[in-house]
């Protein structure tokens, strides 16, 4: 179930957040609290259409009575609970948390975000030693069709993909976590390629990673060659005209060409996962000669 | 339920012979609906899907290994994934996805006990004579080791112990008889949860109702559900598998749960380098934990209780195995339980090599069919623990004292031990003592008396440090050898009870090695969930390897620190929030500063 269509309970509780004690519907995360207060929260595999798997560690918080800091995307509020977001322990793991995946992942392609939390935290990765001498997701780029690159060595293993693929959007199931500890990756079943696994091609694992590890081969092939370009991006929303549902599309241009398509996360049809002809259905309007 | 696609690959007419007989021995799907409703809450269409881990080891014992026609074909079966049955198997180290080279593999225990008695060498030595060899964690033979376990295709699994090349190579080709065990205490009148040890048949029922079995179950029926559990809460008892939570409380917690089916767990998955405790009560008192269980599921209102074995004891699995048939045969499991109408069933299930699963929530997600990952908590296992039903999970020394309990009151059982530890404690010793083996204590004797009652120290050199605890334990020293080893001492003195580990190592031994191998067990066994323990115990073991390379500390004691502090407060559960603890006190003892 999502955020968007999450339905709390009408029943508020007393929850004393940073010091300012206030009323939090009941059923609700210490997450929507923070948000609700105007606390900024770092998330990296919590997000608004997918189930919370509380992963990455990093919006934890410090609650009052329990010795381990908690989860704030996935804790549900309680009454009379006591909340900091702001003391060493949670700024320490915050962190850390930060460094550690800096150190092992390449993050230079992440969400802008990611990079200002670990400004903001001070994290510093270069002190878990030479990067030719620790352990690090270093790895070949997978390039084995005409719509997904898969670049794991970006891959900080936070289950969107996963989750987008199984039982929160697409119900394909083409893709799991495979290995254990360090060598946990994301695989289909030994490791076959993508073509010859479960894989619909929706494109939702694409839209829901946070990092780079999974573009549209439009987006890698404009990167390599430099000229991919954000800034001189344009955004533009319609409907697709494909089938009936109504799914809106927000068709991402560059210099009058579409490079990318993507589905507003709140919204309430597709909750920001499409089909294979909303995210790929637009090849005929740039025909290759 | 997914359109589910396949590949090309078929499994042999043995891969489905095997996993048509594991699923049909399974008889009659019995938690259809709950089943619905597994891991977290989320939405499962899938019937069968525990049978999943026991389908994987019937492929891996047919071939060994899990081929993709063999995986095809479980999916196929039980409507699960291609992608998530090969995401579960590869969690475990017993499950490979190479095709295996010879007819056997030859997992050798390297761990901390082992590698004192000459782990290492062994490995060599077999390695030159041609023999397919892992090493391996601790594979809970510490008083006996070197060990090997050996893991055959189309054969039962074995463990060797106590030998040295030699006599392995020759047991391997002659499969010699088993020893039985020994005790150091044996005849003791002391002994409670040993007293039958070595001195019953495991295997036979009448036998170990001659010796005062099932008089309890018979008294349990008498005095009913609640005062069953009042007796428990009133003995103290507390758990034995490292957390020492009340055990009457947890109890009376399902116990209280309406509405839904209630499970009981007898969590034997022992794994904690060090611990071979459990071991020796399932394979010498099988009996005692059946009925230790049955006496549970009727207190907590339990139907079905689980019993999870770790996948490297076999001789374990296959006597308990033996013990449920006899037991259900004579009327004290099933459907009617010595006439009095109520109903219990015991399913055994084996786990595949994952230290992780011994942790409460990922030993759920095992039995379901998922991945070992542990769960967030709360919500608790007492509301939504087993197919997300309330679930009582006890350690197996905790369930052995049931039957005492019963049998002469919850005041007689609280009357042994201290005012906070109740009763007796069964601790392991290993390593640089004159008699390893299991030992059984009224809690309140000091780790001197233990080392005393053991033979005390037996060198080459002198006592430097003794491992209290296990791999999440801590290091101590002559110091501590008045610390009466109850859960209050231990706790004030800031150490750990855990699973009563007691690794005893002299001046002479390569302690930085001994450190670095528990550094190295963390990272093998961390399931990979969360950042803080996935890339903080790589990232320890690294800095300790440094450390150990400089001779020095000082330097490095805050990135330590750093990871010490993310690992244990924001990990999700308690692999990663031990991992670094007897590493600290081995800091703080200079042990990786000995060279």
């Amino acid at each position: 179930m999502s955020e968007t269509t999450k339905k709390y309970s009408e029943t508020l509780v007393e929850i004393t957040l940073d010091d300012e004690k206030i009323s939090a519907p009941e059923g609700s995360t210490i997450l929507d609290a923070c948000k609700q207060a105007g606390i900024d929260t770092p998330t990296l595999c919590w997000a608004e259409n997918l189930t919370p798997v509380n992963v990455c560690r990093v919006c934890v918080v410090e609650v009052e009575g329990s010795r381990a800091l908690v989860p704030s995307c996935s804790r549900p509020v309680e009454e009379g609970m006591v909340i900091s977001t702001g003391s060493e322990r949670v700024n320490t793991s915050r962190r850390m948390v930060l460094e550690l995946l800096a150190s092992s992942v390449e993050l230079d392609r992440a969400d802008k975000e990611i990079l200002e939390w670990m400004a903001h935290y001070g994290s510093n990765p270069d002190r878990m030693g030479n990067s030719s001498e620790i352990k690090t997701s270093n790895q070949p780029v997978k390039i084995q069709d005409d719509l997904y690159v898969r670049d794991y060595e970006r891959c900080i293993l936070c289950y969107k993909c996963v989750e987008a693929c199984g039982d929160d959007a697409q119900h394909t199931f083409a893709i799991a976590t495979a290995g254990r500890g360090f060598e946990a990756h994301i695989s289909t079943e030994f490791d076959v390629e993508l073509p010859d696994s479960a894989c619909v091609y929706c494109g939702n694992c694409i839209g829901v990673c946070p990092t780079g590890a999974l573009v549209f081969k439009t987006e890698h092939d404009m990167r390599e060659d430099d000229s991919w370009d954000p800034d001189n991006q344009k955004v533009t929303e319609t409907i697709c005209g494909f089938c009936g549902v109504g799914c809106n599309l927000e068709l991402h241009t560059q210099n009058e060409k579409i490079v990318k398509v993507t589905s507003p996360s709140d919204h309430s049809v597709t909750e920001g996962h499409l089909c294979i002809k909303g995210r790929f259905g637009w090849q005929h309007a740039h025909p290759k000669n | 339920m997914p359109d589910l696609k396949f590949g090309d690959s078929l499994p042999t007419d043995s891969e489905k012979k095997a996993v048509d007989k594991t699923i049909e021995s399974h008889g009659p799907v019995t938690i259809e609906i709950t089943e619905r409703l597994v891991y977290a809450g989320r939405q499962r269409t899938q019937e069968r899907r525990h049978l999943l881990l026991p389908a994987l080891h019937a492929l891996q014992r047919t071939s060994g290994w899990i081929s993709p026609g063999g995986l095809d074909y479980v999916c196929r079966v039980l409507e699960v994934p291609p992608a998530e049955a090969y995401s579960v198997a590869t969690f475990y180290h017993l499950f490979s996805s190479q095709p295996p080279s010879g007819d056997q593999i030859l997992h050798v225990c390297d761990d901390i006990a082992c590698s004192l008695n000459g782990a290492n060498d062994l490995i060599d030595g077999l390695k030159k004579e041609g023999y397919e060899t892992k090493p391996s964690p601790c594979l809970g033979q510490c008083e006996r080791g070197p060990a090997v376990f050996v893991q055959r295709i189309a054969s039962d699994d074995s463990v060797l112990f106590d030998a040295d090349l030699k006599q392995i190579t020759k047991s391997l080709t002659e499969n010699l008889e088993k020893e039985s065990v020994k005790l150091p205490q044996a005849g003791s009148d002391h002994l409670r949860l040993l007293a039958r040890v070595g001195i019953v048949d495991p295997n036979s029922l009448e036998d170990y109702k001659s010796h005062g079995g099932y008089d309890a179950l018979t008294k349990a029926l008498e005095i009913g559900a609640e005062q069953i559990i009042e007796e428990v809460s009133t003995s103290g008892l507390r758990g034995r598998g490292g957390a020492a939570f009340p055990t009457g409380v947890k109890w009376k917690a399902v116990a209280d749960e309406k509405d839904k089916a209630h499970h009981l767990v007898c969590n034997a998955d022992e794994s904690e380098p060090g611990t071979f405790k459990d071991r020796v009560l399932m394979e010498n008192d099988p009996f005692a934990l059946i009925e230790s269980m049955t006496i549970a599921g009727l207190a907590i209102g339990a139907e079905k209780g689980w019993f999870y074995i770790r996948g490297e004891y076999p001789v374990a699995k296959q006597r308990l195995t033996e013990a449920v048939v006899k037991a259900r045969k004579s009327g004290l499991l099933g459907e009617d339980i010595l006439g009095s109408g109520k109903r219990f069933e015991i399913e055994i299930r084996s786990g595949a090599g994952a230290y992780i699963c011994g942790e409460e929530t990922a030993l759920f997600n095992s039995i379901e069919g998922f991945r070992g990952e542990p769960r967030n908590k709360p919500p608790f296992p007492t509301t939504n623990g087993l197919f997300d039903e309330p679930t009582v999970v006890n350690n197996v020394e905790t369930l052995a004292n049931i039957p005492r309990i019963i049998l002469n009151g919850g005041e007689a059982f609280a009357a042994e031990g201290t005012d906070q530890s109740s009763g007796t404690r069964l601790f392991c010793l290993s390593g640089r003592v004159a008699l390893p083996g299991l030992y059984e204590f009224e809690f309140g004797a000091t780790l001197g008396e233990i080392l005393d009652a053991a033979g005390g120290f037996s060198g080459p050199g002198n006592l430097k440090t003794v491992l209290l605890g296990g791999a999440a334990g801590s290091f101590v020293t002559q110091e501590s050898i008045d610390l009466p080893l109850t859960f209050e001492d231990t706790r004030d003195a800031g150490v750990a009870l855990g699973s009563g580990v007691i690794m005893v190592f002299s001046d002479t031994d390569e302690l930085t090695k001994t450190v670095l191998r528990i550094a190295e067990f963390f990272r093998d066994e961390s399931c990979g969930q969360c950042v803080p323990c996935r890339v903080g115990t790589v990232r320890q073991e690294e800095l300790l390897i440094r450390i150990a390379d400089k001779n020095s500390v000082d330097a490095d004691i805050s990135l330590f620190d750093d990871l010490a502090a993310v690992m244990s407060d924001a990990s999700i559960c308690g692999l990663g929030h031990t991992a670094s603890s007897a590493v600290r006190s081995a800091l703080n003892l200079g042990l990786l500063e000995t060279q």
